[in-house]
C-alpha cells in the first residue's frame, strides 16, 4: 500500500512516534468439528502440539532470562509447566476417549480449568485463569497450525498494532522496542492506556474496525498519541513533520529532566512539593529517575491481591520497608486498603453489588474488617521507624468514619507498645478527599487530621455522577468541571483554615491546563504519575503567585467547562 | 508409602516460582507424589506434578502440607522435596 490514509482514535497517552508497524496478530482459532479420525491419533496430535508448544515457550523463556527479565520469564515458566501439567493431559484425553478432537477436547479440558479458578473469586486465581486460557490459545494455535505471534518475534523498534492489548499478553513486551501502542478497542482507562502512559511511550487506542486492515507489517506509520492521529504511509512532508515533533519532544524531555532533581519554586521562590503516585517497588524506584521528592501516593492493593490469603505483617513490613528505603527521607503517604468488589480478593466475602463503586470497598470494608486494617497500620507503623511516612485513609465520607479510623491507628499503636515493638512514633495521619461529602465537610475534618489529598478522579465521577469507563457518557467525565473546580476551592480553603495542608494524588495534578488554577488555590503538594514530574516542575517554576491567583479567580466565575479549557488554553500560552 | 508433614515458610507460600520449582521436581521421580493441604483441613488431595491441581490447594506462606510418595524411590522423593521447601526453596 503506498497512498497517504489517516484514521483518528483516542489519544491515550500523549508524545509523537514515527515507525515501522508490528502487527500484534492474536488469530482467529475456531474449534473445528469434524469427528477425529482415531483416539489414538487425537491423543498423538495433542502430544505433538505440546511439544512444539513447549519449544516456543522454552525459547521464549531463555531469551528474557538472558535479558534478565526474570519476572517474565516466570510468567512463561508457569505456562510451560501446563503445557506439562499431566492433569491437563489426562482431561484431554478423556474427552478425546469420548470420541472428541484434540482441538475440542483441549478446549473443553482448559475451560474447565478456567472456570474452576475463576470461581475462586480471588484475582490471584483470575490471573491463573487467565494463564491456562493463554496456554490453551497457544496449544489450540498449534494444534490448527496457526502461527501464534507474540511480542517474541519483535526485533526491531516499532509501533506496535494490534485488535486489543491485556496483561498477559504485554507482559512479553520489550519496551526498549516498541515506539508505541495502537489497538482497535480500548479507551483512556484501559490496559494499553495505563501501560502507554506508565512506560511514558504515545498511545492511541479505540481506532476501532478500520484499524488492522489498514495496517500492513513494516510499512511507516505517523502516530500523535495526544491528539489521537495516525498517518499510515506519511508522504514526504508528513513524515518530516512527525519526525521533527518528535525530536522536539525528545529534546524537550531531556532539558525538564535536567533540572528535574531540583525542587520547583514559584518565580517568588515559594517552594512546591512535587511527588509521584506509585503502586509497587519498582514504580518507587523508577520515580526518583524523574525528580519525585516524595510519595504523593503509595496504592498498597498490589500486596492485597497477590495471594489467596491477607499478606500478613512481616511480608507487608518488608515491602513498606523496602519502599521507604528507596525514599530515604523523602515522605511517604501510604494509602490503606483500596479494594472492593470489582476487584475482590478471594478471602473476603464480597457480597453481589449492583454498584461497586458506591458500596462496600475501601474504608467502609476495613473498618467492618479491622483485623485487617490493624494488621496493616501495624506493618506501616513498623516499617515507618526512621522514615518520613504519613497514613492515608480512603473514601472517607464522613467524620464519625475518620474518627473510626483513626481509633484503629491507636489499637495498632498500643498493640506495638505492649509487645515491645519499634514504629515510627511521629506517622501523621490525613485522609483522601474523593467524596463530596468528605470535600463538603472538608473544616469538620480539617479539624480531625492532619493532612487531606484530593482524589480528583473519584471526586469528579461522584461529583458529576458519571463513570468514565461506560463510552456512553465517557464525554461527560470533566477533570476541569467548574463544580469539582469548586469544590477543591472550598476544600483547600476550609483545610487551611485549619492550619491542615492540601496535596492532591488525582490526575488532575499533573495537567498543564489545571497546574497554574491549583496553585492559585494554595494547593501545597502536587502528586502525579512520575513520567509528568520534569515538565510540572518546569511550569510551576515559571509561574508568579499573582499569575496563578489570578487564573484561579476568573476560573471560578466561569460556568462551563468550554469557558474553562478556552481560558487556560490561552493562559498557557504565554508559558512553555 | 512414605509421608512427611512440612510448613511452607516461602513468603508467596506454594504458589508462583516456588510451585514451579516444587512440580519441577516432583515430575523428575517416578513415584506417585501427593499433597495435601492440613491447614485447610486437608481433604483434598493433588497430584504433585500438576501445577493446575497443586494450586488449587492454595498453599500460603505458613500452612502445612503433607506430601505422600508411593512407589519406586519413594524415600529419595519425599526428602528432596521436603528440603525444597525446608531450604526457602533456595532463597
Amino acid at each position: 500500500m503506498t497512498t497517504e490514509i489517516a484514521l483518528k482514535g483516542i489519544g491515550a497517552s500523549a508524545g509523537t512516534a514515527i515507525g515501522p508497524i508490528f502487527l500484534f496478530k492474536s488469530p482467529e482459532l475456531t474449534v473445528p468439528d469434524k469427528p477425529p479420525e482415531s483416539v489414538e491419533q487425537e491423543k498423538t496430535r495433542f502430544l505433538e502440539a505440546c511439544e512444539r508448544a513447549k519449544a516456543d515457550l522454552e525459547q521464549i523463556r531463555e531469551k528474557l532470562e538472558n535479558a534478565t527479565d526474570a519476572e517474565t520469564a516466570d510468567i512463561f515458566r508457569a505456562h510451560i509447566n501446563i503445557v506439562d501439567d499431566p492433569a491437563l493431559r489426562e482431561g484431554v484425553f478423556a474427552e478425546v476417549g469420548e470420541g472428541r478432537n484434540a482441538e475440542q477436547a483441549l478446549s473443553q479440558s482448559v475451560e474447565q480449568f478456567a472456570r474452576q479458578f475463576e470461581a475462586m473469586d480471588d484475582e490471584y486465581f483470575a490471573a491463573r485463569a487467565a494463564d491456562v486460557r493463554d496456554v490453551g490459545r497457544r496449544l489450540l494455535g498449534q494444534l490448527l497450525g496457526v502461527t501464534f505471534r507474540g511480542f517474541d518475534e519483535l526485533a526491531e523498534a516499532s509501533i506496535v498494532v494490534a485488535h486489543d492489548l491485556g496483561p498477559s499478553e504485554t507482559a512479553s513486551l520489550d519496551p526498549e522496542l516498541v515506539l508505541a501502542l495502537c489497538t482497535s478497542e480500548g479507551g483512556l482507562t484501559s490496559h494499553t492506556a495505563i501501560l502507554a502512559r506508565t512506560l511514558g511511550i504515545p498511545a492511541v487506542v479505540g481506532v476501532g474496525e478500520q484499524l488492522l486492515p489498514m495496517a500492513a507489517e513494516h510499512e511507516l506509520l505517523a502516530l500523535d498519541g495526544a491528539e489521537g492521529t495516525l498517518i499510515f504511509n506519511p508522504s514526504a512532508e508528513a513524515r518530516d513533520a512527525a519526525e521533527a515533533r518528535r525530536k522536539a519532544e525528545e529534546t524537550r524531555m531531556q532539558e525538564l529532566l535536567v533540572h528535574a532533581d531540583e525542587p520547583a519554586q514559584t518565580a517568588e521562590g515559594r517552594r512546591i512539593e512535587v511527588a509521584a503516585n506509585v503502586g509497587d517497588v519498582t514504580s518507587a524506584q523508577n520515580a526518583l529517575e524523574f525528580g519525585a521528592e516524595g510519595i504523593g501516593l503509595l496504592r498498597t492493593e498490589f500486596l492485597f491481591l497477590q495471594d489467596t490469603t491477607p499478606p500478613d505483617e512481616e511480608k507487608q513490613v518488608a515491602i513498606y520497608r523496602e519502599i521507604f528505603q528507596t525514599m530515604e527521607d523523602r515522605p511517604v503517604i501510604v494509602r490503606t486498603l483500596d479494594i472492593g468488589g470489582d476487584k475482590p480478593p478471594g478471602y473476603i466475602d464480597f457480597p453481589d453489588e449492583m454498584n461497586p463503586f458506591l458500596g462496600w470497598r475501601a474504608i467502609r470494608l476495613c473498618l467492618d474488617q479491622p483485623d485487617l486494617l490493624v494488621t496493616q497500620l501495624r506493618s506501616i507503623l513498623r516499617a515507618a521507624a526512621g522514615h518520613n511516612v504519613r497514613i492515608m485513609f480512603p473514601m472517607i465520607s464522613s467524620v464519625e468514619e475518620l474518627r473510626a479510623a483513626k481509633d484503629l491507628v491507636e489499637e495498632a499503636k498500643s498493640g506495638l507498645v505492649s509487645e515491645g515493638l519499634e514504629y515510627g512514633s511521629d506517622v501523621s495521619v490525613g485522609i483522601m478527599i474523593e467524596t463530596p461529602s468528605a470535600a463538603l465537610l472538608g473544616r469538620e475534618l480539617a479539624a480531625e487530621c492532619d493532612f487531606f489529598s484530593i482524589g480528583t478522579n473519584d471526586l469528579t465521577q461522584y461529583t458529576v455522577a458519571v463513570d468514565r469507563t461506560n463510552q456512553r457518557v465517557a464525554q461527560l467525565y470533566n477533570p476541569l468541571h467548574p463544580a469539582v473546580l469548586r469544590l477543591i476551592k472550598q476544600t483547600i480553603d476550609a483545610a487551611h483554615e485549619a492550619n491542615t495542608w492540601v496535596g492532591m494524588c488525582g490526575e488532575l495534578a499533573g495537567m498543564k491546563e489545571a497546574i497554574p488554577i491549583l496553585l492559585g488555590m494554595g494547593l501545597d503538594e502536587f502528586s502525579m504519575t512520575a513520567s509528568l514530574i520534569p515538565a510540572a516542575k518546569s511550569l510551576l517554576r515559571q509561574l508568579t503567585d499573582q499569575e496563578a491567583q489570578a487564573a484561579a479567580e476568573a476560573v471560578l466565575t466561569l460556568a462551563t467547562g468550554s469557558e474553562i479549557e478556552t481560558f487556560m488554553t490561552e493562559f498557557l500560552e504565554a508559558y512553555e | 508409602m512414605e509421608s512427611k508433614n512440612v510448613v511452607v515458610t516461602h513468603k508467596v507460600g506454594l504458589h508462583a516460582r516456588p510451585a514451579a520449582q516444587f512440580v519441577e521436581l516432583a515430575s523428575q521421580f517416578p513415584c506417585e507424589i501427593q499433597v495435601r493441604n492440613l491447614t485447610r483441613e486437608g481433604k483434598k488431595s493433588a497430584n504433585a506434578k500438576s501445577m493446575l491441581l497443586l494450586l488449587s490447594l492454595g498453599v500460603s506462606s505458613g500452612h502445612e502440607i503433607e506430601i505422600t510418595t508411593t512407589g519406586e524411590g519413594e524415600g529419595e522423593a519425599l526428602q528432596a522435596l521436603v528440603d525444597l521447601i525446608e531450604s526457602n526453596f533456595g532463597e
